[in-house]
């Protein structure tokens, strides 16, 4: 901890039931965790304005949570202990609510990660077009644990990939896709993983040829409108008499 | 090919459709103009009521009807857009906000004076990074014009419009979730009763409404009720974007007329399943869809249609598994995004989940007997109406609708295993993935 601070009291993994009973048994309301005063914290200049900003958007403080466990995560790389303690100092919480926050969401990350963030999506749609190939290419490529990417994900050695199986993405068009530094990228090929991994240990931008954004929709061109809705572009009058002529009644 | 009618997806390619500048020169922002200056809101209320437009999110409630649950008189109230997404399947609203974001603000500002609402939110997900930064780049533009803030077009009305992105959890696309996740908590749904119209975000009447439903508004505002349901059936008025993924040629977003035949959606537009092989199962609504077989491509796809047929609409998403796909395999994958996905608040959910994808492993796996299948039905029928949500009735329907309707695939599944040595799980089946990508796009 930068500044110092150390808790006194705090279950580990490795207690055992007993240990565990006696600590929680000995412990008092004026144990418990208190806010941290902003004064106590270092906070980085530019993290604080990022959360301060956000506070200022809503109508109450705590619904800045997201943003700034958003902001610490940008700033550190992962929603760091620190970081977190930091952010709770700004806002005005505990660091236990924001860490029971952070824990809740899987985007959020606890622990540290690669520098590139690999999100491959794994479910119904994507699986039906071969995701599984291409999160085993990931995986062989990054030289990590395909059990271990398929629960809470896995960096390489390296430190530069951090690579996650993850539901949804809401990029079922593009099956079977992947979300890379989030940038949605489809539809991937066993060899685009292997290329992807390799550009971004390059420091290249990842197949750019395979990007979403920019890409036009599945419908095709525009074809002739529909009449109704042709004749509703130009309706510009007063609702209920423009209504009836646009209909054509 | 069948005919989409684009309404909302209409110029959804036109360069520049993102910005102000264009959108107003495609009309835009005239129906706020309108809905502020000349229509009362109780007015603007009945048009929305009147128009039968039905929620896009899933539900498929009237969202006229909703607003008006919506206490009257003077306090603060809420709108949030629930831009969650993340219905496997359904992937329609990130394309309609990418492309055409002022479109959806438009529809929140009329939606937020026609409930009062001085606060409206976009609850977007985590995941959407580039769309949600398209979003913000709009709200900004559109506060500079004065569509949003203080004393929008001198109306004397004041919305103010927040983008909020999640963190990565299907729960939050669950209302009350949702609206603990924009407090900043966990995303944990909530008891209903109160229902959100009456207690919602920070305790306030709250009104929330999908992505695709508030894209309607602009579009029934400026050209009336009467003129909208002109559009689809009598039940199911207006347009879709229908999503179509899986195992077709051309998946993608197409918007068409409610009530057109599902054939036509899922082979004339979505160019149906590689060529020689078949359509053996598609869910109609999402992967929460119970699913539907060859035998129901014929019906219209409506919300009324899809219901009798003992499905729902949903979303509007269809995922379409073809004649390679195992079905027990297909039941393990929906029952794992559920169990990964469950909150773990209530019981039947948190466990009943856990115990399908156990129960499921085990008939892939060659470990199960026949007894296995009603006891996986039975635990189905005992998570459905049990939870504070439907996260868990969720995967219940479709994997109930599975062992249902594909019993011999099953039963074939723990006859095998029978006498064969238990298979890895891991090992996939083989016959999932035969056709070439490169013939997809």
């Amino acid at each position: 901890m930068s500044d110092g601070w150390v808790p006194e009291i705090r279950p580990t993994d490795d207690m055992s039931a007993e240990e565990r009973q006696r600590l929680v048994s000995s412990m008092r309301p004026e144990d418990a965790e208190p806010v941290p005063e902003l004064h106590e914290v270092e906070v980085p200049d530019e993290l604080k304005e990022r959360i301060e900003a956000a506070m200022a958007k809503y109508p109450e403080v705590r619904s800045a949570s997201l943003p700034g466990l958003w902001a610490v995560q940008r700033h550190y790389g992962w929603c760091t202990p620190d970081g977190i303690r930091q952010a709770a100092a700004v806002m005005g919480v505990t660091p236990g609510y924001l860490e029971s926050v952070a824990t809740f969401y899987d985007l959020f990350r606890t622990g540290p990660v690669g520098r590139h963030h690999v999100l491959v999506c794994h479910n119904l749609a994507c699986w039906l077009r071969g995701s599984e190939d291409v999160l085993d290419a990931f995986c062989e490529a990054a030289g990590v644990d395909a059990d271990e990417v398929d629960h809470i994900g896995a960096s390489s050695e390296d430190g530069e990939v951090y690579l996650k199986a993850f539901e949804c993405l809401g990029a079922c068009d593009i099956a079977p896709m992947a979300s890379i530094d989030e940038r949605y990228y489809g539809p991937l090929t066993p060899d685009d993983a292997r290329t992807v991994i390799d550009q971004l240990r390059a420091g290249a931008d990842p197949i750019p040829d395979k990007a979403l954004f920019g890409r036009e929709t599945a419908g095709g061109p525009e074809p002739e409108p529909d009449p109704r809705v042709k004749k509703g572009e130009t309706n510009l009058g007063a609702p209920g008499r423009e209504a009836e002529e646009a209909t054509g009644g | 090919m069948a005919s989409q009618t684009r309404m909302l997806f209409r110029h959804i390619d036109e360069p520049g459709l993102a910005s102000i500048e264009t959108y107003r020169s495609l009309g835009g922002y005239r129906a706020l103009e309108r809905a502020l200056k000349d229509i009362e809101p109780d007015e603007l209320l009945t048009t929305l009521e009147d128009s039968g437009l039905r929620g896009r999110g899933g539900a498929g409630f009237s969202m006229g009807k909703k607003a008006s649950f919506l206490p009257r008189g003077e306090m603060e109230k809420f709108l949030c857009c629930n831009a969650d997404e993340s219905e496997p399947g359904a992937f329609k609203d990130r394309e309609l906000m990418s492309k055409n974001p002022h479109q959806l603000i438009e529809g929140i500002i009329i939606a937020a004076a026609a409930a009062g609402a001085g606060w409206a939110f976009i609850f977007i997900r985590g995941e959407y990074a580039q769309t949600a930064d398209v979003l913000e780049r709009a709200v900004e533009e559109a506060y500079r014009a004065g569509y949003i803030g203080e004393n929008i077009l001198d109306s004397g009305r004041r919305v103010e419009l927040v983008v909020h992105r999640g963190a990565g959890a299907y729960i939050c696309g669950e209302e009350t979730a949702l609206l603990d996740a924009l407090e900043g908590k966990r995303g944990n749904p909530r008891l209903k009763p109160p229902f959100p119209a009456i207690q919602g975000l920070y305790g306030g009447p709250t009104l929330i409404n999908n992505v695709e439903t508030l894209s309607n508004v602009p579009h029934i505002v400026k050209n009336g009720a009467d003129w909208f349901k002109s559009f689809g059936t009598e039940q199911s008025p207006g347009t879709k974007v229908v999503s179509v993924s899986g195992r077709v040629q051309r998946p993608g977003n197409y918007e068409v007329e409610l009530g057109m035949p599902s054939r036509e959606l899922i082979f004339g537009l979505a160019g149906g399943p590689f060529e020689g092989h078949e359509v053996k199962a598609w869910f109609p609504g999402g992967s929460s869809a119970p699913v539907l077989t060859a035998k129901e491509l014929d019906l219209p796809y409506s919300f009324e249609a899809m219901a009798e047929a003992g499905s729902m609409l949903g979303s509007g998403s269809i995922i379409v598994a073809d004649d390679t796909v195992s079905i027990p395999h297909l039941a393990l994958r929906t029952a794992r995004f559920y169990h990964h996905e469950s909150c773990g608040k209530c019981t039947p959910c948190r466990e009943g989940t856990n115990w399908t994808v156990k129960m499921l492993e085990r008939v892939i796996s060659g470990e199960a007997t026949p007894m296995d299948l009603d006891v996986i039905s039975s635990v189905q029928d005992n998570i459905i109406g049990h939870c504070l949500c439907v996260l868990g009735d969720s995967m219940a329907m479709p994997v109930g609708s599975m062992v249902a309707k594909f019993r011999d695939e099953f039963e074939a599944a723990i006859e095998a295993g029978r006498d064969a040595a238990p298979r890895p799980l891991d090992e996939s089946p083989t016959d999932v993935k035969p056709v070439p990508l490169e013939a997809v796009r």
